[in-house]
């Protein structure tokens, strides 16, 4: 019952879809046209439809409703209530049916709320934004239907891959997909753009807030999966430059350069040609990475469930949706004039250099994660790790970081250097001694320039508010400062991380001890545990730090019985100055136990700096939206006053 | 909003580089959608000689198996298999065909119990002449193999001349197979 409301639901919403592209094509041929005043309320019923279609999802999910093939598949009536929901998401048609609740509810808000456009430029952009969806509905409805049913229903479903069944887990799919899918709407504002040849400072405006928002959502995704990779899997490490974090690394990438692009075609009305681009790479960007995961063309650790056809059909998407933004990109970027000039040494040429380097990271990552894919084609077999994509990524990340430390001080159009020399000179002269000082105490050359230049910008990202009365800094000032303070924050637990990581693989009897860094370390226990679908292996460890007061560690060897797996869970210790990290393996001979354990220096500062990033974003988007807010209240009263003056 | 139609010829031509990249881009990996990847990794060590290894006998009744004995001058087949991998029990009749051709067939059990294998050779036959009991998969990495079952022809000089990933299922299997382990007696 539920399912066949999901899908009834889902149909209708492709339906106003259908009217959404037809109308708001018809009505930018004639502005006259009867379909032009329907278009923004369609938009607003189609998303509140899909919102449906995806409640009723997740109420299948939540009565476990065997009827329904993915519930089936994909939960278990034995499972906690909160992976329960999660499983709506966990799985391949789930979380389409997800990203185009996203779409159509970003298409709904750009509807009721966005009133700064030319009435044109609107219609496009949400013609844009129907064809987008239109190719996601036939996906969904054709290839990936949610709601297919069972007949026979079975007795009981088939549980959900253990790893995902992780509180963590449960939020970062949704969170990410707020992120890649908001892009579409950047996407569509680019292609409107580009079609009424309205690229202008209004539209830089009226785009801001929604990559903004898009990129704050990408931000925290991100950071949340780095952390659940880190305790999760057991490896000790952070980010492995896996296909999947590619995928949602390289639209992060994008999304970053566009949002400083986009303020220097709001604040300069430069840089046009150049931001409607990125606003096209950037939810290529998210289209592109879900094929790669999508499609199993890549290996990956992440499995996802792969079916060729499935992949032909994304392809099939992606190059109607992206080609088609391309051509126009082509055919019309010619006509959009370059727009204002500007000085080499200008706040604008910082920002062009920004998105050169931020571009050349996007451009490695890509090319690193495509490289295995050609080598096959071409008859050889390679993998791209962590030796490629750091040091390709850290030629162009360093640079750009240092300009980073000079960039935000520079006057638009025009500045001297000579200016800013006082207060230049001091991060470069941190950055210098403080890389320095690491190369000579043996740490490698890319955690010393990480270590340097961190310390650095942490100094530098300050220096926009020296000089100023803090009460009268503005909001999205106040944000650009947090989120370059936390990209300073982040690098700095990246460089003490690979420069200070202290590791010890052990096999261990009950009651012996062992030193890890500063840590003295004692395996005290192994003790069964028993948990709602699993049953565990624990070990009680006793960890002191300098001789200090007993941290009580229990990391745990789980075997799940639905589907059957054994999964580690680790230990964490978290202190001030760096975390412990502890990992029960298996039995080894003479009754010993192996142990894994890190001392990681400062690591947690990599998630800190980046929930600081996304939080530098946010206040950007409040201090933008709230300003628009009251110059939409009062350019409505001015309005309102003549109105009545002229009766 | 100021539009300039007089773009030099050269830039509009540029624009259309994104759209050829793109091109590319879905032509690489529609070559790879349609053309399935082989996941097999193949050893590393194919045409190198063994590495060195003593295996004690997996079980009762068999000799284990050492380096030595596979350079003494006769071609090979060492069927790295076990008694708890079902693929392994399907493969048993097609290593005992390829014994009636003449083929010595040894073994490695990969972390296996000697009652298990028992069962196992009693259940399906006993094409070995020889079992190894790799305990902890050291023999099995060392020679390059990523699981159960897989085969190796090895010559007369203790080389690697073939690998054979997988199941041993098909009349072209076993020709491929026995034609390697001609060649390598040549």
């Amino acid at each position: 019952m539920i399912a066949t409301l999901g899908l009834a639901a889902l149909w209708l919403a492709a339906a106003l879809a259908v009217l959404q592209l037809i109308g708001s094509v018809a009505a930018l041929r004639r502005s006259d046209n009867p379909l032009g005043p329907v278009i923004r309320p369609a938009a607003a019923v189609q998303g509140a439809l899909v919102a449906i279609s995806f409640a009723c999802l997740i109420a299948a999910f939540v009565e476990t409703d065997l009827s329904t093939k993915l519930v089936a598949a994909n939960s278990h009536s034995l499972k906690p209530m909160l992976f329960k929901v999660a499983a709506t998401w966990g799985n391949h048609e789930g979380s389409m049916l997800l990203w185009v609740t996203i779409m159509a509810l970003g298409g709904a808000f750009v509807a009721l709320f966005e009133k700064r456009l030319p009435e044109p430029a609107m219609l496009a952009t949400l013609a844009a934004q129907a064809f987008v969806s239109l190719g996601f509905y036939a996906f969904l409805l054709i290839a990936s239907n949610p709601f297919a049913r069972l007949d026979p229903v079975p007795a009981e479903g088939q549980g959900l891959n253990p790893l995902l069944q992780d509180p963590g887990l449960a939020f970062h799919p949704p969170t990410l997909y707020i992120g890649y899918v908001g892009l579409s709407i950047a996407f569509s504002f680019a292609v409107g753009a580009l079609i009424t040849r309205e690229v202008t400072p209004a539209f830089a405006r009226a785009m801001r807030p929604w990559v903004l928002g898009a990129w704050i959502f990408l931000t925290l995704g991100i950071v949340a999966g780095s952390y659940w990779a880190y305790y999760t899997l057991g490896w000790g490490g952070w980010w492995f430059w896996d296909p999947v974090e590619n995928a949602s690394l390289m639209p992060w990438l994008a999304a970053t350069a566009l949002l400083h692009s986009v303020s220097v075609l709001a604040a300069r009305n430069a840089l046009r040609a150049w931001t409607v681009m990125l606003g096209v790479i950037a939810f290529s960007m998210s289209m592109i990475g879900t094929f790669l995961v999508r499609s199993g063309v890549l290996v990956s650790v992440h499995a996802f469930a792969v079916d060729p056809l499935r992949g032909e059909f994304i392809l099939a998407l992606l190059a109607i949706n992206i080609g088609a933004a391309l051509t126009v990109f082509a055919l019309r970027a010619g006509s959009v004039a370059e727009g204002e000039r500007f000085a080499v040494t200008s706040r604008e040429a910082a920002l062009v250099f920004n998105n050169v380097m931020l571009s050349g990271i996007l451009g490695i990552v890509l090319i690193g994660t495509l490289y295995p894919l050609l080598a096959e084609a071409l008859g050889a077999r390679v993998s791209v790790g962590p030796p490629y994509f750091n040091a390709a990524s850290a030629i162009f990340a360093i640079p750009m970081l240092l300009v980073l430390m000079v960039g935000p001080l520079l006057n638009w159009r025009r500045d001297r250097l000579g200016r800013l020399s006082g207060r230049v000179w001091l991060p470069f002269g941190i950055a210098l001694v403080a890389s320095a000082f690491a190369l000579l105490r043996g740490v490698g050359l890319l955690p010393s320039l990480g270590l340097g230049v961190g310390l650095a910008l942490i100094a530098a990202s300050l220096m926009p508010l020296f000089g100023r009365k803090l009460r009268t800094v503005k909001l999205p000032l106040w944000g650009m400062v947090l989120a370059h303070f936390g990209a300073a924050v982040a690098l700095l637990g990246m460089a003490s991380d690979s420069a200070f990581t202290r590791e010890k693989l052990i096999a261990m009897n009950v009651g012996q001890s062992v030193e890890v860094g500063p840590w003295q370390i004692k395996l005290a226990s192994i003790s069964p545990v028993a948990g709602p679908n699993w049953t565990a292996l624990q070990a009680g460890i006793e960890a002191r730090y300098a001789g200090g007061a007993v941290w009580r560690l229990a990391p745990q060897q789980r075997a799940f019985w639905a589907p059957p797996q054994q999964v580690s869970h680790s230990a964490l210790a978290t202190r001030w100055n760096g975390q412990l990290y502890v990992v029960l393996g298996e039995q080894a001979e003479g009754g010993r136990w192996q142990l894994r354990m890190w001392w990681k220096p400062f690591v947690i500062l990599i998630w800190l700096g980046g929930i600081l990033v996304a939080l530098g974003g946010l206040l950007s988007l409040v201090g933008r939206v709230a300003s628009d807010v009251r110059r939409f209240t009062a350019i409505g009263k001015i309005a309102y006053r003549r109105a009545r003056q002229g009766r | 909003m100021t539009t300039r139609e007089d773009a030099p010829p050269g830039s509009r031509w540029a624009l259309w580089a994104p759209l050829g990249l793109f091109a590319v881009f879905v032509a690489i990996v529609l070559f790879a959608l349609l053309v399935p990847a082989n996941r097999d990794i193949r050893s590393e060590m194919v045409g190198k000689p063994m590495p060195a290894f003593n295996l004690r006998a997996a079980t009762a009744g068999l000799p284990g198996l050492a380096r030595a004995d596979l350079s003494n001058g006769k071609p090979h087949l060492v069927n790295i298999f076990a008694s708890w991998c079902v693929p392994c029990a399907v493969e048993a009749p097609m290593l005992a065909e390829l014994k009636r051709a003449g083929v010595d067939v040894v073994g490695i059990a990969i972390r296996d119990r000697p009652d298990d294998l028992a069962l196992f050779l009693k259940r399906n036959g006993n094409p070995f002449s020889r079992i190894g009991a790799d305990d902890s998969s050291h023999v099995q990495f060392e020679i390059g193999s990523s699981g159960v079952p897989e085969s190796f022809v090895i010559d007369g000089k203790g080389v690697i001349r073939y690998q054979h990933i997988g199941v041993i299922q098909t009349r072209g299997h076993i020709d491929a197979i026995l034609a390697a382990i001609k060649e390598a007696g040549a």
